[in-house]
């Protein structure tokens, strides 16, 4: 469940906690952004105001026509540059939201600008943000005020000689307003971000749940089918090529050294070895075993050891739900293999941390960056995965380094 | 010098059941899984333990499980396990049960190298510590940085040394003299800070913990 600022209000321990000073910040943000949107929106809308400035001054023709070309200017302006501007606050404002608590990821593109009703939602909260924003941001304002003004009205009772009563009464008030306040700042903009959310973020349709529930049937079926092709490659190939080795070490022992037999029986030796030791590689890639055994910690340890470059493993121990292990170690395990191949890097630093109900796993390189996270199929179909289980994996790699790769999974804690 | 087997595919147990008479080692009994293991260890007190990691019904950890018991109750039995992959993890709870002596830790990949496989049971039986070179390969990984101090030549005997080769075997491997051997090791732990000693088995136990302590 995501946790935001709203529901922070309602906890007995909202006071203690960090919440209050994100509510302060959410709200301080939001006269800032207000008054940032009006400063942008007074482009189109000074022709309107001037042309019911000129309409209210005189009804002469000459009047008239230039304020039905000053409105006209105002209407056109705001027709073109309105939906633009709001969606340029969405995006902002998406990125502010998570002062005031937990965003899913942002929607993609959809539709043309007109038509998407995505456009409209971002105008609805554009006029949230400019009309409402600033009323309750006013009254905020108020109550502020009267919390900041509370040591100067105090002295001023006192040296008026006000009685004993009204100086205290005033005191009083002005430091049980404190709590007050923090709880009503934190209301109002956990209010506004709830909104806000409503507006920015699309609500996903019932189709579109049951498309994400059918992806993820097929990834756990595409899951358990790992799991069994790894147990049977186990329990049958890989007994009975160690058995073969064996016969043949026998063999061995009975050839005469010198005979041809015994060195065409020396490279079919090799030959089975170096199979076992690429069908356990295999086998590694399908299911790892250290996986499902010991859990996440264990198993990147094992791949960081395996791997030749230098790799820094920050992993909590705990353990979590297998598809989230699995998708996190497939990751990581690209993410190793990716910067062999292509990084340069000489060092790797892996670290996986729970935050907020979600999984957060990082792996970094020093390398040479410019990876093309499009190119390589294996990263595509990570990020299937990462989508189907509700979460999302992003890339970033500029020429240079570092490259980058972040996977978020949804994970109770 | 007579052997218990715990190995729950039928090709393999049958196969060094098979092989290991060829060089002079009684296989008092070969079984399936990790009770019958227990039972059998019980009933023969064999000079060596061979067992699978992983065995029926859950195929995780019974054998390994099963050894690290009998060494809780018998802390010299000789012991080795042979796992399909390498497992950190498990070769370490291995290296603890018991002094950390008799114990192999072994990839099956190694038996098909039959002469050295059965070379390997004997040492153990003796009391040596045999670790898989793919294992120390890793573990070195690990520490690389430490161990760029060192030169090739004393990283390849830190390794032979590490898989619990005495200094004859490292010195008839690399083709050196056992004395040349000997300044390497007096070399290389004196550059890794680690205590000389001539006890091969002491220093095996001090080089791998050091290779398994972390880096950072």
């Amino acid at each position: 469940m995501t946790d935001t600022l709203l529901r922070a209000v309602t906890r007995r321990q909202f006071l203690v906690s960090a919440w209050p000073w994100r509510g302060f910040a959410y709200s301080a943000t939001t006269a800032l952004a207000a008054g940032l949107l009006w400063l942008v929106l007074a482009v189109p809308l000074t022709p309107l105001v001037s042309a019911a400035v000129l309409l209210h001054a005189g009804r002469t023709s000459g009047y008239l026509i230039v304020a039905a070309c000053l409105g006209l200017i105002g209407v056109g302006l705001l027709a073109l540059l309105g939906p633009q501007v709001a969606l340029a606050v969405a995006r902002a404002e998406r990125w502010r939201l998570r002062l005031a608590g937990d965003t899913p990821p942002p929607p993609g593109p959809r539709g043309a600008l007109y038509t998407d009703p995505a456009t409209w939602r971002a105008v609805a909260y554009m006029v949230l943000l400019g009309v409402v924003g600033p009323l309750w941001l006013g009254a905020l304002g108020i109550v502020g005020l009267l919390v900041v003004s509370t040591p100067v009205s105090v002295q001023h009772r006192i040296s008026v000689a006000d009685s004993l009563l009204g100086i205290g009464t005033r005191a009083g008030g002005g430091l049980l307003l404190i709590p007050a306040l923090l709880y009503l700042t934190a209301l109002c903009g956990g209010a506004h971000a709830a909104l806000a959310r409503m507006l920015l973020y699309p609500e996903r349709s019932e189709e579109l749940i049951e498309v994400a529930r059918s992806r993820t049937r097929l990834v756990h079926a595409f899951d358990a089918e790992r799991l069994r092709i790894e147990r049977d490659l186990h329990d049958i190939a890989q007994q009975r090529l160690v058995a073969l080795t064996m016969q043949i070490g026998m063999a061995r022992l009975d050839l005469p050294p010198s005979s041809p037999a015994a060195a065409a029986m020396a490279v079919a030796h090799e030959q089975a070895k170096t199979l076992m030791a690429e069908l356990r590689n295999l086998i590694r890639g399908i299911s790892p075993r250290t996986l499902r055994e010991l859990g996440l910690r264990a198993a990147v340890e094992e791949l960081a050891a395996a791997s030749c470059l230098e790799v820094r493993v920050d992993v909590a121990s705990a353990r979590l739900p297998a598809e989230v292990e699995a998708i996190a170690y497939a990751a990581i395990s690209e993410a190793l293999a990716n910067a062999v191949k292509h990084a340069a890097a000489s060092e790797v630093t892996v670290t996986v941390r729970r935050a907020a109900g979600r999984l957060v796993v990082e792996v970094r390189d020093e390398g040479g960056g410019g990876a093309d996270p499009g190119r390589g199929s294996g990263l595509t179909g990570l990020a299937d995965r990462a989508a189907a289980a509700g979460g999302r994996l992003l890339m970033s790699s500029p020429p240079g380094g570092p490259t980058v790769l972040l996977v978020e999974l949804p994970c109770a804690s | 010098m007579r052997v218990v087997i715990a190995e729950d595919s039928v090709l393999l147990r049958e196969g060094l059941t098979a092989m290991l008479p060829r060089f002079g080692i009684e296989v008092a009994a070969a079984v399936g899984d990790a009770p019958a293991l227990l039972a059998a260890v019980h009933e023969h007190r064999p000079d060596l333990v061979v067992t699978d990691v992983r065995m029926p019904p859950n195929h995780t950890d019974e054998g390994l499980r099963a050894a690290v018991s009998l060494r809780a109750e018998d802390p010299r039995l000789p012991v080795v396990a042979l796992s399909q992959y390498v497992q950190h993890s498990y070769a370490g709870e291995l290296l603890a049960s018991g002094s950390g002596r008799s114990i192999g830790y072994l990839l099956k990949d190694r038996i098909g190298d039959v002469a050295e496989f059965a070379g390997h049971l004997r040492r153990v039986a003796d009391g040596a510590t045999v670790i898989d070179p793919e294992v120390v390969r890793q573990l070195m990984q690990r520490r690389r940085d430490p161990l760029r101090q060192l030169t090739a030549r004393e990283r390849e005997v830190l390794s032979l040394i590490a898989q619990g080769h005495s200094n004859a075997a490292t010195a008839r491997i690399l083709s050196l003299t056992e004395a040349g051997v000997a300044k390497h090791i007096g070399n290389l732990l004196t550059k890794l800070n680690l205590p000389l000693s001539d006890d091969t088995n002491r220093r095996v136990l001090a080089v791998l913990a050091y290779l398994r302590s972390r880096s950072d």
